[in-house]
């Protein structure tokens, strides 16, 4: 077995439409390690929760994996089987969502929504489960846990709410924790509390989390290893120093000048021109080329691969390749 | 003295909830409110979610009914009689991008319709390339004209209110989470356009969000709000490095800082607990449940508003100095 937890390998994922095949996923690579939190930042549309839900297999329709395979303890899960799927669904890979508001069940009490997936996926009995699920609870830091137990959802406070999904998601101990933007809907003091507690999860129970978000401060905050996703590709990756003090893609680059600063002399923002790529319709070259200043011809023609910048860095801007490597890369791409 | 643009005196909102059986209890969403706004200025407003922000921006705009106050829009009160004629110079950029676009309209009816009630285009060709020049403005394109609103996403659709609320060409806009819809490259570009709008048409605006980075970015001066009250108000910089309210403290510190090295080395102040439900406001100092130097004293008066220093207000007994 290699020391991968999880390795996803040249993932393509489509979504065939009337009018065409929307790429949401061209062709992704990356590992995680246990106990490591790797951070996926990019806009909506670039791809970063279509490949969350990939590894899932929770795509909405007519969503597909096209191409490519996603190892988890050296198992590909894109081909299991549905009723194999389910077993690690919840029990070894689980997720949070973005919108603690839509995500719970109206219906159903707190308790009876955690110990559900506590039922399925453990050899508990209900009454074992119910007692999980109120020790869940007091992790995660519900106060009045019991009490909680009966509420339904809409009698919780939003950042209450995204707590029961966190003990919901990790009620069967899962190696991997997907957290989709999980405190865009929470205000920042909530937020400060949440990503808190999803650290001291992370030391206590060891598992390794995909964080998937688009605010930079989070990212910065929570991540050890940063992917940036542009049109459904990986466009710079590595540690959170490299990517926040030495970028070496134009897109990440636009992206950190675009974020205001509290400083004191308020310079105007730099914002990225242009508007996100149609995924219906990528061009031939690099899909960032079309709103990059430093564009060269080569941009336009031919899909950069990802460059060794250091150890801890890659990035797949054709601004790092010298010129003669350049022609070299041309050819062995051909 | 000039004359300012606007003047909320004493604002107050309650909503009437039902409790229980033949009982009512008054929500108090917001509790004696007052800040004037300049001609051409920016004035910020933040607080949690719960905190009333929302509640003053559309008071101001009587989407509700105040429940006291007065509200005075270049000298003149407005009133329920009076308030057709100020629709056009105060407009509003909703927060919620899913719930206020119509799902029956397409963009160009959405984005037009303003135009249309307030006769501004005189040719049909006239009316097009406004619609078209909105659209671009907010970085969607003229393709997106004939489409419905659930065709696009949450981001798109955020634009296409901002869109809208540009389009008669307002002097007072309440920017309700304006940006928080929008990805961060779009963001930029939205806060500039914003910002160019101000610059050469001279408009104001209340700009209510969360993300002090935005708020900060935009606003001269900044008022921080918990449960109905502002508890802060000082020009945007101080609020960011000089802050004296505990909560504001908090709040400042909670911020992620997209700096790992300066996010790593820093020590937050995190606040316990939640925001009390605004139907059970504590005594005297609403936050003092959360506060770390509450003391009996702030469970038996309710602090004011005072002038620790030139324009810096405070409504706290125990202000922490920087």
């Amino acid at each position: 077995m290699s020391q991968h937890l999880l390795q996803v390998k040249d993932l393509h994922t489509v979504f065939p439409i009337e009018s065409g095949e929307v790429r949401a996923v061209n062709g992704i690579n990356f590992s995680l390690e246990k106990g490591k939190v790797m951070g996926i930042v990019g806009e909506s549309g670039s791809g970063k929760s279509v490949t969350a839900y990939s590894i899932l297999r929770i795509l909405d329709h007519p969503g597909k994996i096209s191409q490519g395979e996603i190892l988890f303890e050296d198992t590909d899960i894109t081909r299991l089987p549905k009723n194999q799927m389910r077993e690690i669904r919840g029990a070894k890979i689980s997720i949070i969502f973005q919108d603690p508001m839509t995500s719970l069940n109206p219906v159903y009490s707190v308790g009876n929504q955690l110990t559900e997936a506590i039922l399925l996926h453990t050899n508990r009995n209900r009454k074992q489960a119910r007692a999980r699920a109120l020790e869940m609870l007091e992790l995660v830091g519900v106060n009045e846990p019991a009490k909680r137990l009966k509420q339904y959802p809409y009698q919780l406070s939003g950042g209450m709410r995204q707590r029961v999904m966190i003990a919901m998601a990790l009620a069967c101990e899962p190696d991997i924790l997907i957290a989709d933007e999980p405190t865009t809907a929470l205000d920042v003091t909530i937020q400060a509390q949440i990503l808190e507690l999803m650290r001291e999860l992370r030391d206590k129970l060891g598992m390794a989390i995909i964080m998937i978000t688009h605010d930079l401060g989070v990212i910065a905050e929570m991540c050890d290893e940063i992917i940036v996703m542009y049109a459904g590709r990986v466009c710079e990756r590595g540690t959170a120093e490299e990517i926040f003090y030495n970028p070496k893609h134009e897109y990440t680059k636009g992206l950190l000048r675009s974020i205001p600063k509290m400083t004191t002399t308020r310079e105007r923002l730099i914002p990225i021109g242009g508007s996100p790529v149609d995924l219906l319709n990528l061009p031939k070259g690099c899909a960032f080329a079309s709103r990059c200043d430093q564009a060269m011809k080569v941009c336009l023609e031919e899909q950069p691969e990802e460059i060794e910048i250091n150890n801890n860095h890659r990035a797949a801007c054709w601004m790092n390749v010298k010129p003669q490597a350049q022609a070299q890369g041309g050819q062995e791409d051909e | 003295m000039s004359e300012h643009l606007l003047e909320v005196r004493d604002l107050k909102q309650y909503f009437p909830i039902r409790t229980g059986f033949l009982k009512k209890t008054m929500l108090k969403a917001v509790d004696g409110v007052s800040f004037t706004i300049d001609a051409g200025e920016t004035m910020g407003l933040v607080g949690e979610s719960g905190c009333g922000k929302t509640t003053v921006g559309r008071s101001l705009l009587r989407l509700y009914k105040p429940t006291g106050g007065s509200i005075k829009f270049k000298g003149q009160e407005i009133d329920d009689r009076n308030i057709q004629g100020f629709r056009k110079e105060m407009q509003v950029v909703f927060q919620d991008p899913y719930s206020s676009l119509n799902p029956r309209m397409t963009v160009n009816d959405i984005v037009g319709e303003a135009l249309d009630i307030h006769k501004m285009c005189k040719t049909e060709k006239e009316r097009d390339e406004k619609v078209v020049h909105l659209l671009e403005l907010v970085g969607l394109n003229s393709d997106h004209k004939r489409r419905y609103a659930h065709e696009f996403s949450g981001g798109q659709r955020q634009r296409i209110g901002i869109a809208r609320a540009l389009a008669v060409d307002p002097e007072f806009i309440v920017c309700d989470e304006p940006v928080s819809a929008l990805d961060v490259s779009i963001q930029a570009q939205i806060i500039n356009t914003f910002e160019e709008l101000q610059s050469r048409l001279g408009l104001a605006y209340l700009f209510i969000a969360h993300d002090l980075h935005v708020v900060h970015h935009m606003s001269r001066r900044i008022a921080v709000m918990y449960l109905g009250k502002i508890v802060e108000t000082a020009i945007a910089d101080d609020i960011i490095n000089r802050p004296m309210h505990p909560y504001t403290q908090s709040l400042i510190s909670a911020i992620p800082i997209p700096d790992p090295e300066k996010a790593r080395a820093r020590q937050r102040i995190v606040l316990e607990g939640e925001v009390p439900s605004p139907l059970k406001v504590p005594s005297g100092c609403a936050f003092r449940t959360r506060c770390r130097f509450a003391t009996e004293q702030c469970a038996k008066e309710t602090p004011v508003l005072r002038e620790l220093e030139p324009g810096h207000e405070v409504a706290c007994f125990h202000p922490q100095m920087p």
